[in-house]
């Protein structure tokens, strides 16, 4: 059904564009004196610290103490002289910038106007020459010099700058918003610590109203999401991960409840395809909408449901006539092609009403309109006046007319003797007019009828008889029967205009509501449970969403309320909806037994799940008249969802990244701690033909145990990292450990005297034995390695506060000070040990994964005698076993 | 008479470092690359000893164990790399003697390998009294002396020396020195094991870290050591 999308070839040439060229980093401010240039300059810095080479192509200091400071260190670029009628004026010097070429420069104020006689007229063409060079670039803007905010910003600033940067630069610029509270502002202005022309300080004094900083704030932080929002949408689309063409045409198909509006859904698919344009399904929701049959809602939903599929937008404009609501919403959508249908109307049928393709036509001349014919048969109820409730209206209404009537009637016989036959004839307008705007059309005319009748018998002359003498007398009838025509219309027109407005205005609200809720959660899950919540409340149903997890096939991931019940037709239904894009269960063409309607939520060519919406307590399906909001809410939901997704990959490639980066430092520490010992058993094995000597025998054999060393170090954080880490926790006796450990790491520990310390009495502790063990050993293996020759290794075990603690203690050049906790990181060896130890980085790290995984917590200092390093293994009381009974 | 061991290993160097070292040991050397080979060759020749790895390219060697144990007393020496508590306990369990882990230490495959059979031939008859330096068990007794003075032990202690030498020289997993010195009742627990051997130590040991007399076997068992 769907194509695979294919990536978006503007966003694809957008995205080319950027390689090769600088970046652009703009460091955007809602009114001078937010602190933009200082940020830059501190950014900029660091960037220096980081290695690059970053010179200031030009930094207006105003004379600021603070930002004086932070420009030295800097390498500034000396700007150039132009000479312009007898003044000379200093520019920033870009050829000399091309000429330096450095990887970042600075340029403060892009919205500077370069002096006559400068190569560029603006600084923002300096900036693009830098950036197609190859050079990055940070710069300065304040939003009110944005092109396409220049008018807003002066509409209620009054203040009108003339120097503007086109906001096409701010969209493949990197964005960071300077921001200080507007009262923070003020303040720093009272300090004097905002530059201000001369000239232009009373103009902006009234510029840095509370009012209007908070304003400007808003507009800055609004134009910044934008530009991400933006660039994410270029991402997703240079992906090819769907999202909207963004050609010039636009397709808009009208679809109403006749039959064949299917087909019209269909056409607009194709002729959006073929013209790579967008396309939206329209529905002008007219108050017609109230009287539909069940059949009509039904071709209703299936159009609507058929567009969603199709990859359509839907949008239902609330009007009183399709004409104008179509031509409002091409207006709105800047449509190029229209496609509607026409019905087999009699000739007779257009000359009354005039055709609506013929006014489509004539009346919206921009657009192309497809007009194709509707299935036969499909005659539409001619359009319809007058009240929308009821055929007859309530009866109640009657009767209050009859009283209102009545009382009219006694009120006038008991004045009559002070009125004349005109001003009763007044009064009667009173309960018409009632009656009609209150009842409708035919209350109203009920009225109108019960009043002439009413004044006809008691007080038209002859007075107890319906006849009429004064022919005049007839007119003061008709008007009374007219005026309940014309003020039944108007008021049933006003009524039902406020209801679609009223009507699209609950929608808006829902909608904004809606992802205002979203967007200010920041977990996945939370946005889950927060798009059930919300459609629940919206819908009144119990909401479920569902998600594809691993082998398991969808599940329930979020819902409303934990009481759903999903049967197996249920679930059908949903993987259904989700396999194939579309509407599945209850009210909908598929697996309509189901108790549930599953929507799918679609993001480029593929769903990320479906939301499910229950039928339960509601009574009735989903009402069609409701399906383009609940379409426009997961549309919505799906938008939001996919934008976790994609951040959920970058970061998935950041750790990727970092993983490729510990390999390689893996694969080199690796290869030269390997090959070094197999060198020298290779050495030594070649020098055993000239004779066998201890010494060589002795190389071969201690190489040989680093090696295998080496090797379990590797297997075990392997282990680690493959997370196959089986616990076999046993009770276990320090002083058995430790011996064993020492007997292992003998050969590590030639040339030091090892002093074992461990109190014979210490209580078990738990532990896995084998993993204990290899923590021990490395921690001996550590010690060996770098304490000093012929220096004693200590190893102590003491028990003290319900802790036990075991230290290996060395004498050597300790740790670098402040930095001891390090040296459990995976290939940590600290530089400056120049000597020629060896050794992975690993062992360190293997203690600190095994001791983690036994909850025994690990400590590395300095001796307190300053001798060496400290190592100690602590077990809090919950590892250490309670005095147990042997038995005897 | 010099015993016959069958090698099985797939890696010739391996097997070909064995076979020197077996018949520098005066040992007769059959070989066997992989598991179905070994069963021939152990019906064949009838070994005295077999040094069996594990990672077989037919069949796990843990299959094997069972089925020579099923068919005689012969040693078996498991020689693998694996390196699991897991695995030796269960090698030990199916009924190997002992278990070596590569890369080993020749010297000491030797030594295992001789009091393995050293024990076997002498499986019926376990020798009365066991001397280690000055120390002197005597199990019928149930008495230790060092020197002439006398060691006193708990019962729970002799239990415990009791079944380690009775197997000495060889590991003895801690399920099976439970199963003999704790009855169901006691609610055997490797803790009471531990303190148990802790104590054995203090009372049997000379002063000194190394040199112990009760070896450890990370997370399988305990040994009793030979004096040689």
């Amino acid at each position: 059904m769907n194509e695979p999308v294919k990536p978006s070839p503007d966003a694809l040439l957008r995205q080319a564009a950027q390689e090769g060229r600088g970046k652009l980093k703009i460091f955007l401010g809602a009114a001078p004196g937010v602190g933009k240039t200082f940020e830059m300059l501190t950014d900029g810095a660091a960037r220096r610290r980081d290695g690059a080479d970053v010179v200031i192509g030009v930094v207006e200091t105003h004379g600021r103490a603070e930002t004086e400071a932070l420009t030295r260190g800097y390498e500034i670029v000396p700007r150039r002289a132009v000479s312009y009628e007898g003044h000379s004026l200093q520019e920033m010097d870009i050829d000399a910038i091309l000429e330096r070429h450095p990887d970042l420069v600075l340029v403060d104020e892009l919205a500077h106007t370069n002096a006559a006689g400068s190569r560029h007229p603006k600084r923002h063409q300096d900036v693009e020459e830098l950036l197609a060079a190859g050079i990055n670039v940070y710069s300065t803007l304040n939003i009110q010099h944005i092109e396409s905010l220049n008018d807003i910003v002066a509409s209620f600033t009054r203040v009108r700058v003339r120097e503007t940067v086109p906001d096409s630069i701010l969209d493949m610029a990197d964005i960071e918003v300077v921001d200080i509270p507007p009262d923070e502002l003020i303040a720093r202005l009272h300090a004097g610590k905002v530059y201000l022309p001369q000239e232009a300080t009373r103009a902006l004094a009234h510029f840095f109203s509370k009012s209007n900083l908070s304003a400007l704030r808003e507009l800055a932080l609004r134009r910044a999401a934008q530009t991400v929002d933006a660039q994410m949408l270029d991402h997703v689309r240079a992906l090819g991960l769907g999202g909207t063409w963004a050609g010039s045409e636009r397709v808009v198909v009208a679809i109403s409840e006749l039959a064949g509006a299917d087909n019209l859904v269909r056409a607009a698919k194709r002729l959006a395809d073929a013209l790579r344009a967008p396309w939206t399904a329209v529905f002008i929701e007219t108050p017609r909408l109230q009287s539909f049959t069940p059949e009509e809602h039904r071709r209703l939903a299936f159009s609507i449901t058929l567009a969603t599929q199709l990859g359509g937008q839907i949008t239902t404009v609330p009007s009183t006539s399709v004409i104008e609501g179509l031509k409002t919403f091409l207006a709105e959508s800047r449509a190029t092609q229209l496609i509607v249908g026409k019905s087999q109307r009699s000739r007779w049928f257009e000359l009354r009403h005039g055709s609506v393709v013929d006014r489509l036509v004539r009346e919206t001349p921009a657009v192309a309109v497809h007009v194709l014919p509707l299935a036969a048969g499909t005659e539409r109820p001619g359009p319809r006046s007058g009240p929308v409730r009821g055929q007859w209206g309530d009866p109640l209404g009657y009767l209050w007319t009859a009283l209102m009537v009545a009382a009219v009637t006694g009120f006038g016989s008991a004045l009559f003797h002070v009125l004349d036959l005109g001003n009763v004839a007044l009064l009667y307008l009173l309960p018409v007019m009632v009656a009609a705007s209150l009842f409708g059309l035919r209350t109203g005319l009920f009225a109108g009828l019960g009043s002439s009748i009413a004044y006809n018998f008691f007080f038209l002359p002859p007075t107890g008889s319906l006849t009429i003498s004064n022919p005049e007398n007839v007119v003061s009838i008709f008007v009374l029967l007219g005026v309940a025509v014309a003020t039944s219309q108007l008021t049933a027109r006003v009524r039902a205009q406020a209801d679609l407005a009223a009507a699209s205005a609950r929608v808006n609200s829902a909608l904004a509501g809606f992802l205002r809720e979203l967007t200010v959660l920041s977990d996945r899950e939370d946005v889950e449970r927060m798009i059930c919540a919300e459609i629940a409340r919206l819908f009144g149903r119990a909401t479920v969403f569902l998600a594809p997890s691993g082998v398991q096939g969808l599940v329930v991931a979020a819902a409303s309320d934990s009481s759903y019940k999903l049967g197996t037709m249920d679930v059908a239904a949903a993987q259904w909806s989700f396999d194939n894009r579309t509407a599945a269960g209850k009210g909908s063409e598929t697996l309509a037994a189901s108790e549930w309607l599953f929507h799918p939520l679609i993001a480029g060519d593929h769903a990320l799940g479906v939301l499910g919406l229950s039928d339960e307590g509601a009574g009735a399906a989903v009402r069609p008249d409701q399906l383009p909001l609940l379409i426009n809410l997961i549309d919505q939901a799906a938008l939001v969802l996919e934008r976790f997704r994609l951040e959920g990959e970058m970061r998935d490639v950041d750790v990727i990244r970092t993983r490729d980066r510990l390999r390689g430092a893996l694969l080199s520490s690796v290869s030269h701690d390997l090959r070094t010992p197999l060198t020298s058993v290779m050495a030594a094995a070649d020098a055993l033909e000239h004779g066998a000597t201890p010494e060589l025998i002795a190389t071969i054999k201690a190489e040989a145990a680093r090696l295998n060393r080496f090797v379990s170090n590797l297997l075990d954080m392997a282990r680690v990292e493959a997370g196959a880490l089986k616990l076999n926790i046993d009770a276990i006796d320090l002083s058995d450990a430790v011996t064993s450990a020492a007997h292992d790491a003998r050969a590590a520990l030639q040339g030091h005297d090892l002093r074992l310390q461990v109190p014979p009495d210490l209580p078990l502790v738990r532990a896995d034995p084998q993993l204990l063990h290899h923590c021990l050993l490395n921690l001996l293996d550590n010690a060996g390695r770098y304490g000093d020759p012929d220096t004693p290794i200590v190893v102590e075990g003491t028990h003290r506060y319900g802790t036990i603690r075991l230290a290996v203690l060395d004498e050597g050049p300790g740790l670098p000070p402040g930095r001891e906790q390090e040296v459990f990181e995976t290939f940590r060896r600290f530089e400056g040990s120049d000597r020629a130890v060896g050794g992975t980085g690993l062992g360190l790290a293997i203690v600190k994964a095994f001791a983690d995984a036994m909850g025994i917590a690990i400590e590395a200092a300095n001796r307190q005698d300053g001798r060496g390093a400290r190592f100690g293994l602590v077990f809090h009381s919950e590892l250490i076993v309670r005095a147990a009974a042997p038995g005897d | 008479m010099s015993a016959t061991v069958l090698v099985v290993d797939d890696e010739q160097p391996i097997r070909r470092l064995l076979r020197n070292t077996l018949e520098r040991a005066g040992y007769r050397v059959v070989e066997a690359i992989n598991g179905s080979e070994a069963m021939l060759q152990f019906r064949a020749e009838a070994p005295s000893a077999v040094l069996l790895d594990l990672g077989l390219p037919d069949r796990d060697g843990l299959e094997l164990v069972p089925l020579m144990r099923k068919e005689g007393q012969t040693v078996i020496l498991v020689v693998s790399a694996r390196d699991a508590t897991d695995q030796k306990v269960a090698a030990l369990d199916l009924g190997a003697d002992d278990y070596v882990t590569k890369p080993f230490d020749t010297e000491e495959l030797l030594a295992r390998l001789r009091v393995a059979l050293r024990h076997r031939s002498l499986s019926s008859a376990t020798p009365k009294i066991i001397r280690r330096g000055d120390l002197e068990i005597d199990l019928d007794e149930r008495v230790v002396r060092r020197g002439s003075e006398e060691v006193h032990l708990t019962r729970k202690e002799h239990d415990v020396l009791a079944v380690l030498a009775r197997n000495i020289g060889r590991v003895v997993t801690h399920d099976r020195i439970l199963g003999a010195a704790w009855s169901r009742e006691e609610d055997p627990r490797i803790e009471y094991l531990r303190i148990v051997v802790r104590n054995l130590r203090q009372k049997l040991e000379a002063p000194g870290p190394v040199g112990s007399i009760i070896a450890n076997e990370l997370g399988v068992g305990y040994r009793l050591l030979t004096d040689g």
